[in-house]
């Protein structure tokens, strides 16, 4: 299989523990700040030494703990894309992507250059040095240089925090093109859900140094295993739970029974649902009688240009605190049709839209 | 008039500084990627040329040197001697430079973002083609004006000089040497003549390695098309 990683390091106040196999196409690492994402990249980057496991990339082996091999970085062939892109500054745009075609004859590294040069978008830049270009230009320069030495796996560390949002999202089309390509591995670090799902179809969610939740990226979504994963991919409302039957449990903090689609096959310590994924129902008599069917009060709201976040509170309205039990999230909208009701107004939690989730 | 002490004292401080400037980057190369108690150690050694009266590296590099020392005695075999020759001004001012040398480029070397010289690893760069490429290139403000003080520090050694070379004049006797010599021999005009020249030199260095580092833009070379 193309990049196996197993990979034990001790860190300040956890341990990186994890062990996957990356096929040849892109995969997100998702986690928060602070999980050891970085510090795994450099790990099969070369650029520090897990303390035991075992790093083999199409069966060549980069590190191996227990027959003590540990190939220096610039042996390794794994084309690494820095945060703040390390764009010699000294060198022009044509003088980083050559960097490393050393080895080759001089007239195939220029041809090869001017090739990475033209894909990558930087024909008429070449003679500029870094700190002439912008954030998007030198991670494109980043990019033709990284991949101008044929690398046999890819590494990206969070390529698009350092970018503004309408740069970001040419950038996301560059990476895709580039993706699209390369047909080997490319490990993504991210702390942004939505990169990792535009960027990728697999995902591998990490915290404190360990393996969360690995998968296809819509399965993860769907059925994240813990709170942990819910909450990194985006998932706001969480209750502690308490199997009552089967097919339904007892949302402790939220103060109701919610019925579910499927039987528990674990009893869960919480239920979960997505913002997006709450619905607001006619009050005629038949909606609101119906399953997981639950009065409600608006607390406060917030807006974006086309989104409404509403802070809901469940069963009776304010009684002078400020807690509330739901965030729900609707374009305006929708919400246009419900913002002039009499209170109380009705949400549904679907049974299809509930997460039972692990500690 | 003899003007052989300023040719004797450029030659001997640019061979000098030469060497300083190859062994001082070697020494501070290799010492930057090392940690441990023994730096420390070592980083006193290095640095003791600077703190030392010029006269105890002198007398220091005469026991190692001289006829009976552990070096002198191996050259003598090849009929080799280095006191009391120009060679020996060279090594006096070579060892009393060395530490503004080290201690410059150390500190050059470790501002150079650590990003940089991984990437170059990352993209298939031996060591010596990283420090080469990479450590070098972005330090050299730093060790250029290293360069300069080393010089300027080997073109005023004195101490060190006397003790090991000796004032053998149009062979040992530089600048400061023959300053010396003319106010003991109560020849002023001589001494002050050497003095002038002796300021000339270093005030035109300092300016020098101020507008390198004020004018060019506070120590920082900025790479961009002219």
């Amino acid at each position: 299989m193309p990049l196996e990683i197993q990979v034990e390091k001790e860190l300040a106040d956890f341990a990186l523990d994890v062990s996957f196999t990356a096929a040849n196409e892109p995969l997100s690492i998702l986690g928060p700040s602070g999980a050891g994402k970085t510090m795994l990249l450099r790990c099969v980057a070369g650029l520090e030494q897990p303390d035991r496991g075992r790093i083999a990339l199409d069966g060549r082996v980069l590190y191996d703990s227990e027959r003590g091999i540990c190939l220096p970085a610039r042996q390794r062939r794994v084309g690494m894309l820095f945060q703040n892109y390390a764009l010699f500054p000294h060198r022009t745009v044509a003088e980083n992507v050559a960097f490393g075609l050393r080895p080759l004859p001089a007239a195939d590294a220029a041809a090869r250059v001017w090739t990475f040069i033209e894909r990558t978008h930087l024909a008429g830049l070449e003679q500029r040095y870094p700190r002439e270009l912008s954030g998007g230009e030198q991670q494109r320069v980043a990019l033709a240089r990284a991949l101008a030495i044929d690398p046999e796996a890819l590494l990206l560390d969070e390529p698009l925090s350092a970018l503004d949002t309408h740069l970001r999202s040419q950038m996301e089309t560059q990476l895709l093109l580039t993706f699209a390509a390369y047909r080997r591995p490319a490990l993504l670090v991210t702390h942004n859900i939505e990169e990792a799902y535009r960027l990728s179809s697999h995902m591998l969610v990490l915290s404190r140094g360990r393996i969360a939740a690995t998968g296809a990226k819509e399965e993860i979504l769907r059925h994240p295993p813990t709170v942990e994963v819910a909450r990194l991919t985006g998932c706001k409302n969480f209750s502690r739970a308490k199997a009552v039957s089967e097919n339904a449990v007892e949302a402790i903090d939220w103060g109701c029974r919610l019925q579910l689609a499927r039987s528990i096959s674990e009893p869960p310590a919480y239920v979960g649902i997505r913002a997006h994924a709450i619905e607001f129902v006619e009050p005629s008599a038949a909606d609101i009688s119906g399953e997981n069917i639950f009065p409600c009060w608006l607390m406060r709201s917030s807006e974006t240009p086309f989104r409404i976040t509403l802070y809901l509170r469940l069963h009776q309205p304010a009684d002078g605190s400020d807690e509330f039990h739901l965030q729900a999230e609707l374009f305006k909208e929708k919400w246009a049709r419900f913002r002039k009701r009499p209170y109380p107004l009705h949400v549904r939690l679907s049974p299809d839209a509930l997460m039972l989730l692990q500690e | 008039m003899d003007w052989s002490p300023l040719w004797i004292s450029l030659a001997t401080s640019l061979t000098a500084t030469a060497i300083t400037l190859i062994a001082g980057l070697a020494a501070a190369a290799w010492r930057e990627r090392r940690t441990g108690p023994m730096m420390a150690l070592v980083d006193g050694i290095f640095l003791l040329p600077l703190v030392l009266p010029p006269t105890v590296v002198g007398f220091l590099l005469l026991l190692l040197l001289g006829r009976n020392g552990p070096v002198g005695k191996l050259l003598l075999r090849f009929g080799a001697t280095v006191v009391f020759s120009w060679p020996a001004t060279v090594i006096a001012a070579a060892v009393v430079a060395f530490p503004l040398m080290y201690l410059t480029a150390r500190a050059a070397l470790e501002q150079v973002d650590p990003h940089y010289l991984q990437a170059a690893r990352t993209l298939g760069a031996s060591e010596w083609h990283v420090f080469r490429e990479v450590a070098l290139p972005l330090a050299w403000p730093g060790v250029l004006a290293g360069t300069i003080l080393s010089f300027a520090r080997a073109l005023g050694e004195f101490g060190a000089t006397l003790l090991l070379a000796g004032n053998i004049p149009g062979k040992t006797e530089t600048i400061p040497i023959a300053i010396y010599f003319a106010v003991e021999a109560n020849d002023l005009q001589r001494a002050a003549i050497w003095c002038a020249v002796d300021i000339g030199l270093s005030l035109a260095l300092l300016a020098g390695l101020y507008h390198w580092t004020h004018v060019q833009g506070a120590g920082r070379v900025q790479w961009s098309r002219r």
